[in-house]
């Protein structure tokens, strides 16, 4: 395993998203002297993601604002950037990745770091212009593009990406309808009360929804989309299709290697794989979390990627624990902000906290007593509060967490026992 | 052009020349300043672009909002008086010459 001193092929990362970043930057920030490969599919620089949903699609910001560093960064530190290359294959037993160009590259250690991609509807009509994915660079500039002159914009899927498109076509005055198969928006991740307040905050804003409803096939002309057919018999006109409905981990390569994949890369609480010469990180990665009820567990956010990312690196510099960071999750819909501590799937208790009329309010969920996570809506200081109170492990009872009069800050800030 | 120079812990400066509207985090997110980590992206939901700022220019910066208040008390070095989000410090004419120290760590 490489450590602070020289070694011969060095560290290879697969991926160059937020995980595959922050794990080259990190080896460099700790003074890893190997040389440090960063292979990336895509064609630009390492960018972030989570303005591409939210300031990029809008228009606020530029491109050389969403890159993570400059060109120059990568050669000040010695990260031998390799972009728009896929990996077709890692060669195990000779410690090597192969490109599609067949090119090979060595590794001492090997990071997969490859992410996830869009989960497709196999759906009549999918493939039609005007079917639109926000997850990359180039699908989000396609969609800025598409967005200015939509008519009728329709969104498969009330997930954070679906919800953060609605709010800025609905800014841009686009009428919206959002179609969800189960009955609530961001099911998956939020309680029901929260769910509701964003219902009803993009409601407010002219945003349709369909409920329990299950598309059909897409309908077009000449090649282009024109409505979504839905299964109840309704047709919605649309000339803008954003599908986002979850995406799936990039595991194939891990698989065709003989790693073990099950809903991701199968790997240890130090984020190894059964290979001593293998690690995975972020979207990709099944992983014990020591904050969850249930395990592996596999995440989809930029803070995972990059607490996995410098786990890793300090792995790599001999400095490894296990990995235990605490979860937190953040969305920008419009004027509202929701942010989240914690995994909370598997709670049985819901005590909101806060001023409900008002929108801005906490939702603490528990099993029993103990509490797994805190979503805040509109309530930053709670958030903040939160991720104090439970990556130290502390607990606030139901029974304090609906008391007003308890004091959230002062228990966040006592010193740990 | 008004400037900002950063200090980073071992007591290395940099001083960019930051357009009016831009934020202290991104010029230093654009010009590979070291010790702002900005990882959220400048939405306020991280402090992981916690800087100190000179007495002396304290009283030139945008009111802080409270957003930005409580993601300080979760921020990884910890807090001082004159702790500040970069993100949030969105350069005016008045900032000219700012200064700001980073602190040891953000994450």
């Amino acid at each position: 395993m490489p450590s602070g001193s020289m070694s011969g092929a060095g560290v290879v990362v697969v991926g160059a998203g937020h995980g595959g970043f922050q794990l080259a930057a990190s080896l460099r920030q700790h003074g890893y002297d190997g040389s440090v490969t960063l292979i990336g599919d895509e064609p630009s620089l390492p960018y972030q993601r989570p303005p591409l949903s939210k300031d990029y699609l809008n228009g606020k910001i530029s491109l050389d604002l969403l890159l993570m560093r400059p060109e120059a960064f990568f050669n000040e530190h010695r990260i031998e950037l390799v972009t728009g290359r896929a990996v077709a294959e890692i060669d195990r037993a000779g410690k090597a990745v192969v490109l599609s160009s067949k090119a090979r590259i060595e590794y001492d250690h090997l990071v997969l770091a490859t992410g996830a991609r869009n989960r497709v509807l196999p759906l009549p009509g999918i493939e039609l212009d005007g079917v639109c994915y926000l997850r990359n660079l180039a699908e989000t500039e396609d969609l800025k593009e598409r967005l200015a002159t939509a008519q009728h914009c329709v969104v498969i899927g009330a997930g954070f990406i679906g919800l953060e498109f609605a709010a800025i076509a609905r800014g841009k005055g686009k009428p919206v309808h959002i179609v969800e198969l189960v009955d609530r928006v961001m099911a998956r991740v939020v309680c029901p009360d929260t769910s509701a307040h964003f219902a009803d905050a993009h409601r407010a804003t002219g945003v349709e929804f369909s409920f329990g409803a299950r598309v059909e096939r897409l309908g077009g002309d000449g090649g282009r989309v024109t409505h979504v057919a839905l299964q109840d018999g309704r047709s919605l006109p649309a000339d803008l299709v954003i599908v986002s409905i979850g995406v799936m981990p990039n595991e194939e390569l891990a698989a065709a290697a003989g790693l073990a994949v099950e809903n991701g890369i199968v790997v240890s609480e130090y984020l190894l794989t059964a290979d001593p010469n293998i690690s995975a990180i972020g979207d990709c990665a099944s992983f014990p979390s020591r904050h969850s009820l249930k395990n592996p567990v596999r995440l989809e956010a930029v803070q995972n990627a990059t607490d996995h990312a410098r786990c890793v690196a300090d792995r790599l510099m001999g400095k490894g624990g296990p990995y235990s960071a605490l979860p937190w999750f953040w969305s920008e819909q419009g004027a509202q902000r929701l942010q989240i501590a914690g995994l909370t799937t598997g709670y049985q208790q819901v005590v909101l906290r806060g001023d409900c009329e008002k929108g801005e309010y906490s939702a603490f969920c528990y099993a029993g007593d103990k509490l797994l996570g805190i979503e805040s809506i509109n309530k930053p200081a709670d958030h903040a509060f939160a991720r104090r109170l439970l990556a130290a492990g502390r607990g606030v009872t139901p029974q304090e967490a609906a008391d007003m009069s308890f004091d959230l800050r002062a228990a966040a800030m006592a010193r740990p026992n | 052009m008004p400037s900002v120079t950063y200090v980073s812990y071992d007591g290395k400066s940099t001083t960019l020349d930051v357009p009016v509207g831009t934020s202290v985090m991104q010029a230093a997110v654009l010009h590979g300043v070291d010790g702002i980590v900005a990882e959220c992206g400048g939405s306020c939901m991280c402090a992981t672009c916690h800087v100190f700022v000179r007495e002396e220019y304290l009283s030139k910066l945008p009111e802080m909002e409270l957003g930005e208040d409580a993601m300080l008390d979760g921020a990884a070095s910890p807090r001082r008086p004159n702790s500040r989000l970069s993100c949030q410090l969105v350069m005016t004419p008045a900032m000219d010459g700012l200064v700001v120290d980073m602190p040891e760590t953000q994450t």
